[in-house]
């Protein structure tokens, strides 16, 4: 057996909201193996979101280990935190996040770019990325010029340009209708039969099903399985 | 992220945004090409002024006797002649008199001389001949004009040999002066020139109140003034009797004017680059709070806080060097405007140049660095939050 991709033992996170203490994870274990396809259900405020920029390496948990492919993430200072959320985490947000004055190809070249890759190179690998969710020919459209469902696509491809362990997907079908909600899912099993870990957030059910595996969460607590 | 992609970025950002980023830049913009055009005119006019102080001759001395109870007199004034450094010497009594050829008159200097005024004062003459000894000893009603008061009175025809009058009396013209040009408060161009002795009558002075010396050379107008001085001493009891001046203390003078002028347009730049720099300073503010959620979306991604620090940093001293690329063309182009409107001079340094625009550059990364900053430390889950 191999080491798991992400093993969380005992996360807790709590935030001040005004006078009340808000447990947002409350001894969360978790371990997700490689290439797994994991959904993470739970209504909103039940602490998804927190273990999402857990998971993410967006912030860092008050106690508790996290081991990210071999990193420990809690005990990693700030830009280390930066270097890992680029090379093993590529995220895909609900509403596509893209930058607006950027073309797709640029879009898709970002985490190249700050991992300091020349600019042919950038260019080169952010096509093939583009070709692999069919939107090559769109390469140089502007996210405005271009539908929700294309932008999310240019989003997957700048999720994968740069090759993480990881795709973590917050609520990728939310703001999308449900056919073309349909083609992204079927584009995200499609990436998890290759071989890619994805983990996908959502509240939908419907979408969550499509995982291998599902989660629960509430209040901060964590069970395995559907528990809504 | 390397630099040149980051100056790429900041371009397009800046491009994006024209007009506020032509507004962000124009204190930048005003502030660079005033301190060029007003350092390009100062400094042409306190050339120009230098040019004509050394058009004087820099061997000039120039004397004034303010002490109208003891009389200096022509006698005196040879003894001056003979004290050591001093070449020559010409006495000069001056008034204002109307000249007149037939109906066409004019008001002008008249001044009377010796023919040593000419070398002394560095003239030359263009038609006939200047003032001799011998109108100097027997008195000649002959005059010499300048070349202003001879175009005024005779037109394109040559005076030489015509007639003048002078306050009613009639003088004969025996020279016409090349042009020479105005300078500190006198115009050799506008005047005739008189015998010293001819004057003494016609202005109804006798004594000398102004003369003229020459030193040897340069190394010995300081000989020649103290040796003047101490001669003017033996008649005058006090020093504020007479005044002294040789060219190069008038030279210190201006020098000195210009140098507080100077400085006090650079003061007054380095305020309005200052302004400049709080304006970007606030624009920058403004641009880190409208694009917080592309802060964050960077942050996701792996740019580090350096990245961003990095990223509005070379976009406001973008902003700024382009605003200080076009202040200097601004400055230069208003310079050029001035000086053929006036016809005055403007003369360009280099370096003040150089200095306006790394000045700008300055003054954009240091206001920039604190919105720049305030970028960087944002939470990248905080700043994705943010519609």
């Amino acid at each position: 057996m191999t080491e798991p991709m992400i093993s969380m033992n005992q996360i807790e996170k709590s935030y001040q909201m005004g006078e009340n203490m808000v447990h947002a994870l409350d001894h969360v274990s978790l371990t997700i193996n490689d290439g797994d396809f994991l959904s993470i259900v739970g209504p909103s405020g039940s602490g998804k979101s927190t273990l999402m920029h857990m998971m993410g390496c967006l912030d860092k948990p008050d106690s508790g280990e996290y081991v990210l492919g071999g990193s420990h993430i809690d005990r990693l200072k700030d830009r280390d935190l930066a270097v890992i959320r680029n090379q093993k985490i590529g995220f895909i947000f609900q509403n596509f996040n893209l930058l607006g004055k950027l073309t797709a190809v640029e879009n898709v070249e970002l985490p190249l770019l700050y991992r300091g890759i020349k600019a042919k190179e950038r260019r080169a690998r952010a096509l093939v990325c583009l070709e692999q969710v069919g939107l090559r020919e769109r390469a140089g459209h502007l996210p405005s010029q271009l539908s929700g469902g294309q932008q999310q696509r240019v989003a997957i491809a700048r999720a994968l340009s740069g090759e993480p362990q990881i795709l973590l997907a917050d609520e990728p079908t939310g703001a999308l209708d449900s056919r073309t909600s349909g083609e992204i899912m079927d584009l995200l099993t499609a990436l998890n039969e290759k071989g890619r870990t994805i983990i996908l957030i959502t509240h939908d059910l419907h979408v969550a099903r499509k995982a291998r595996r599902t989660v629960s969460i509430r209040d901060g607590r964590l069970w395995e399985g559907e528990h809504i | 992220m390397n630099l040149m992609t980051s100056i790429i970025m900041a371009f397009r950002n800046i491009r994006a945004n024209k007009t506020r980023a032509f507004l962000t830049m124009l204190g930048i913009i005003i502030g660079v090409s005033s301190v060029i055009a007003l350092l390009a005119i100062g400094q042409g006019s306190s050339k120009s002024v230098a040019n004509s102080v050394n058009s004087l001759g820099t061997n000039l001395i120039t004397v004034n006797i303010t002490n109208t109870d003891t009389h200096f007199t022509m006698d005196k004034l040879n003894q001056v002649g003979k004290v050591y450094g001093v070449k020559s010497v010409a006495p000069v009594l001056s008034g204002r008199d109307t000249v007149a050829n037939g109906s066409t008159s004019s008001q002008v200097s008249v001044t009377g001389t010796t023919s040593a005024y000419m070398g002394i004062r560095q003239l030359t003459v263009a038609d006939g001949r200047f003032i001799s000894s011998f109108d100097e000893n027997n008195r000649t009603k002959n005059v010499v004009l300048g070349s202003d008061t001879a175009t005024t009175l005779f037109g394109t025809q040559s005076p030489v040999n015509k007639s003048i009058l002078i306050n009613g009396e009639r003088f004969n013209v025996i020279g016409v002066m090349n042009s020479k040009g105005g300078s500190m408060g006198q115009n050799s161009d506008d005047a005739v020139y008189l015998p010293f002795s001819t004057a003494q009558r016609l202005l109804k002075t006798t004594y000398i109140t102004q003369f003229y010396a020459q030193a040897d050379n340069q190394g010995d107008v300081n000989w020649a003034v103290n040796g003047i001085s101490r001669l003017l001493s033996e008649t005058y009891s006090s020093t504020d009797d007479y005044s002294v001046v040789n060219q190069q203390d008038v030279m210190q003078a201006l020098s000195s004017v210009t140098g507080t002028m100077t400085m006090l347009l650079a003061g007054i730049a380095g305020i309005s680059l200052l302004v400049g720099g709080i304006g970007i300073m606030n624009i920058m503010l403004v641009s880190v709070t409208e694009r917080t959620r592309e802060i964050g979306i960077r942050k996701a991604i792996g740019a580090k806080n350096r990245d961003i620090l990095l990223q509005f940093l070379i976009e406001s001293a973008v902003l700024s060097m382009l605003g200080g690329a076009l202040g200097v063309a601004l400055g230069i182009l208003a310079a050029q405007i001035y000086a053929a409107a006036t016809g005055g001079l403007a003369v360009y340094s280099i370096s003040v140049m150089a200095f306006a625009f790394l000045f700008s550059a300055a003054v954009g990364i240091i206001f920039g660095v604190f919105p720049a900053y305030k970028a960087s430390r944002l939470s990248p889950i905080e700043a994705l939050r943010t519609e």
